[in-house]
């Protein structure tokens, strides 16, 4: 099998099973119906309908209005001027005024951006497009930005549009060049601080070492220099980007050995002339998708990942074709590929909402998102402008008790954080996980393990362990019983991968 | 790879009296088998190996310091008064900025809010009425009170600040500074029970590239609460999650991973709710930080091979009328960190744990509008235990020289984060904080 190359799966092996493994890639996961659609449409009409999600109408699409853009407006220069008189007067009652209406301000843009953060997790576990939202969560992921620097929900929300309205554009047009103009990042970067007269590197730096080139590949301390003053004067004005002509220095760059009175984008040209650039986003988009290379990369991947790179070049850094590739690959389908990944949080908790067709409690929405920041990934808050780390980071003693209880409380309501349990909210209609089967516990049993865990043949371990647990209950088959089987499959270890 | 790596390391590294050693391993053996429900061989060596790693893993870069000393951080959310904590009740300044909020000097007609106590041989300075705790630790030569802690540029963001001290650099960016001692310390592999935080999310001090700190908010929290449901899945369960291998698990893949951790958790999970379930040595006061530090004092007289321990008391954001919640936080504060460490003494480990308490900044000289302080910078870190060069140390910034209205700083917190690193953990603090730092004179 040449697994190096990009060479599509052959489709008279696109089974069930794969399926499954196409949906939570792609997205979230499906239940035992959805999983049986896709795998007759063919691996190819399959790859079609996921990726070209466009097709599929969006019953809630995310507008401009859909939030007060005005909460956090920054102080006009007479307020400024009012302030600062106010400071050094000594006029306490002024300094108090302007005070308290600025943490009002906060207090009610904090509240905003937990509403974002409710909105989009309902959308996630909603969506009739899952792979629109895997790929915002990619970028949200890779060009980080953090709610807790800028403090400017809107500024946040206007960033998630445009990954979704970019999701599968063009890396280097869309994506990239976008993002230095993009409010929330020329913030959080401090570019709004870039000026010709005292440049500020960190927007420079990072747009090499982490969005495009990869940490030391190919670009020296002078090209994170000269690029920052190419990016000086590129700055924001109450919700958009402006070039400010008397900030932005007119000499002449150096960038990769070549002059020029460059700007911001024209230094986004000169870093797409950069072998890596291909490479480093190839490779992270590779983790996501395919394997979260634990210990670090194959001969296999890093084939794969050198022909992928080659192609988006090709490509003209077109995102869609590779995106296809990958999941129309043979490669994408070996098993050494299945099962590889450790969830995130989000995917974790929205795979287990999508597919276990869990009640609806009150309060539901907040429960998960306060879970998932409690397992380390909280939606607009990325620990770092790196994102999240990832792979094996995600789990350690505490986490896997918060995983465990998290989808405890999916399942039964009681609650992981502690707190007392959800009442109200509809009953679990455990049985319609099992509809059709028989009602023989061992069947039971195994197909519940096969289809959760996405596996030829359950372990037979795992089957015993199930099956003395339905000997306590005398081995009948209910709602009770079968949510308590639940409980047991996603306390597994092996429900963290998918 | 990583258990392989592991052994080798302790074998190569491992320092001290081989006897003791193997001894202590042995001991903590013993009580992982107790609590496990199956046993086979390599699932027997393994689980055991989780359990002792941090022991041999951990090799301290100096000569001498004993691979047992423990950390206690203490965090005071939203920005500690540290002007109405060491009161200069010497300084008219003090008074003059302050009329509704300062605290009286020692000997005044006492007010409902009380006088600053007398420090011995701090002529001027005086502890915050409400930390008699802290005065009786001074006298026992157990605390150490270091003025004037902050940093250059000073920021006063709360989120800011706070990431500035926990990673210990002012982008506030990377990792933290406790984590960062993990990984370089561990040779790049995590350390299961290295660290615990007190608290529902770990604190970025303790995020380290690979080192994750372990957090729970109460020891009810740390486990699976399945059985509550319904408690004929408890078994079930056990058999499931206290497997670390399964047919066909290949060493070291993510499964293998995941099985290990599990397992790890469960084991933890036992030692560390058998640990609290004693009865404190002590009568610990009510409060939110007594509560955590109890939880913490249980788990050191167990002898959990935990180096870091993490609390936090917050409430310190005193914008307005601070003169009561302030002062409640200073009883909580003072009495907390008292009958803490008379436990420890009682547990006889007084010698092996220091307490570090900061907070991200104090709060400016005068009072506002409000009868409160805003945001500040400058401000006293508490050092407690039988190691620390106890006394009022180094010089209170001065209120007659300021910036913008805020104090200017005379240590560097890294000075104090060197001290502990080099002195009290035995670490390279200079590969931890990125640069050489000079150690302040905190430990004995």
């Amino acid at each position: 099998m040449t697994v190096s190359s990009l060479q599509p799966l052959d489709p008279r092996a696109f089974d069930e099973r794969k399926a499954q493994h196409l949906l939570q890639r792609a997205g979230f996961g499906g239940t035992p119906k959805q999983i049986q659609s896709i795998a007759n449409l063919g691996l190819e009409k399959a790859v079609d309908y996921i990726v070209n999600y466009e097709k599929l109408k969006d019953p809630n699409p995310a507008t401009r209005d859909a939030y007060d853009k005005d909460i956090i407006r920054p102080p006009t220069r007479v307020e400024r001027e009012a302030i600062r008189k106010a400071r050094t007067s000594g006029n306490e009652a002024m300094v108090e005024k302007f005070r308290n209406e600025r943490q009002i301000k906060q207090r009610a843009d904090r509240k905003q951006i937990s509403e974002m953060e409710r909105w989009w997790f309902q959308r996630l576990v909603s969506t009739p497009r899952p792979l629109e939202e895997k790929l915002t969560l990619f970028w949200h992921g890779h060009f980080a930005t953090g709610y807790r620097s800028i403090e400017n929900s809107y500024h946040m929300y206007l960033q998630n549009m445009f990954f979704r309205q970019n999701a599968m554009g063009n890396f280097k047009e869309d994506l990239v060049r976008g993002i230095i103009h993009d409010p929330a990042m020329i913030k959080y970067l401090n570019n709004d601080q870039n000026r010709k007269s005292a440049p500020n590197e960190n927007l420079a730096r990072e747009l090499m070492e982490l969005f495009t080139l990869g940490e030391g590949e190919g670009y020296t301390e002078d090209d994170i220099k000269e690029g920052a003053r190419c990016l000086t004067g590129y700055t924001v004005e109450d919700d958009e980007f402006v070039f400010r002509a008397q900030q932005h220095d007119t000499g002449t760059k150096r960038i990769f050995g070549r002059s020029g009175n460059y700007d911001g984008d024209d230094f986004v040209d000169r870093i797409f002339t950069r072998s890596n650039a291909s490479r480093f986003i190839i490779e992270k988009l590779y983790r996501y998708f395919i394997n979260d290379l634990p210990h670090g990369d194959t001969t296999e991947s890093r084939a794969f990942v050198l022909a992928l790179g080659n192609l988006l070049k090709r490509k003209g850094w077109e995102l869609r074709p590779i995106i296809e590739s990958i999941f129309l690959s043979e490669h994408f389908y070996d098993e050494t590929n299945m099962n590889s990944i450790i969830k995130s949080p989000i995917q974790l908790i929205v795979q287990a909402t999508r597919t276990l067709n869990p009640p609806h409690r009150s309060n539901m929405v907040r429960t998960l998102a306060i879970a998932s920041d409690f397992m380390g990934q909280r939606l607009f808050a990325p620990p770092s402008v790196k994102g999240w780390d990832g792979g094996r980071s995600w789990i350690n003693t505490s986490t896997m008790f918060m995983r465990q209880n998290t989808l405890l409380y999916l399942l039964t309501g009681q609650r992981p954080d502690g707190k007392p349990w959800e009442t109200g909210g509809d009953t679990f209609d455990a049985m319609s996980l099992v509809v059709g089967e028989t009602r023989d516990p061992k069947d039971t049993v195994t197909f519940l393990l096969t289809t959760l865990l996405n596996v030829d043949e359950p372990n037979r371990d795992r089957v015993a362990s199930l099956l003395d647990y339905m000997k306590t209950q005398n081995n009948k088959l209910n709602n009770e019983t079968v949510t308590g089987l639940l409980t047991l499959i996603t306390a597994m270890p092996e429900y963290q991968l998918c | 790879m990583s258990d392989h790596h592991h052994h080798e390391h302790e074998l190569t590294q491992s320092t001290g009296s081989t006897d003791a050693y193997s001894r202590r391993i042995f001991m903590q053996q013993g009580m992982a088998f107790l609590s496990m429900a199956t046993t086979v061989p390599m699932f027997m060596q393994r689980s055991a190996e989780g359990i002792m790693l941090p022991l041999g893993s951990l090799v301290t870069s100096q000569a001498g310091i004993p691979e047992d000393h423990t950390l206690v951080v203490i965090q005071l959310g939203g920005g500690n008064d540290g002007l109405n904590t060491v009161i200069p009740y010497g300084s008219r300044e003090y008074y003059t900025n302050r009329p509704q909020i300062a605290v009286k000097a020692p000997g005044s007609s006492s007010s409902n809010t009380g006088v600053a106590l007398e420090i011995p041989g701090a002529d001027g300075y005086g502890l915050h009425p409400n930390l008699t705790g802290i005065l009786e630790l001074m006298d026992n030569g157990q605390a150490a009170i270091v003025q004037g802690v902050g940093y250059p540029n000073p920021n006063r963001s709360h989120f800011t600040s706070t990431d500035i001290w926990h990673t210990g650099n002012h982008s506030g960016q990377g990792y933290g500074w406790l984590g960062k001692y993990f990984d370089n310390t561990c040779a790049g592999q995590p350390h299961p029970k290295g660290s615990i935080a007190i608290g529902n999310k770990a604190p970025l001090a303790l995020h380290g590239k690979t080192q994750k700190a372990v957090n729970f908010e109460t020891e009810e929290l740390f486990r699976w609460a399945g059985g509550t449901v319904n408690n004929s899945l408890e078994n079930s369960y056990n058999d499931i999650n206290r497997k670390d291998t399964l047919q066909g698990v290949k060493e070291d893949s993510q499964l293998d991973f995941l099985l290990r951790t599990s397992l790890d958790a469960q084991v933890s999970s036992d030692r560390i709710r058998a640990a609290v379930s004693k009865k404190p040595l002590v009568n610990y006061p009510n409060g939110q930080l007594a509560q955590q530090l109890q939880l913490i004092a249980s788990m050191i007289r167990a002898d959990l091979p935990t180096r870091v321990y993490y609390a936090s008391l917050g409430g310190f954001d005193t914008h307005a009328n601070q003169l009561n919640s302030h002062a409640n936080l200073m009883r909580q504060l003072g009495d907390a960190l008292n009958t803490f460490q008379k436990d420890l003494s009682k547990q006889g480990n007084t010698g092996k744990v220091i307490t570090m308490v900061f907070s991200e900044f104090g709060r400016r000289v005068a009072q506002n509008g409000s009868n409160g302080t805003d945001h500040g910078t400058a401000a006293p870190m508490f050092l407690i235990g039988d190691n620390v060069q106890s006394g009022l140390l180094g010089k209170h910034p001065s209120l007659a020289k300021l910036e913008e209205g805020d104090l200017i700083y005379n240590v560097d917190f890294r000075e104090v984060y060197a001290s502990v690193l080099e002195d009290w953990m035995g670490a390279d603090s200079t590969a931890i904080l990125g640069k050489k730092y000079k150690k302040a004179k905190v430990l004995m």
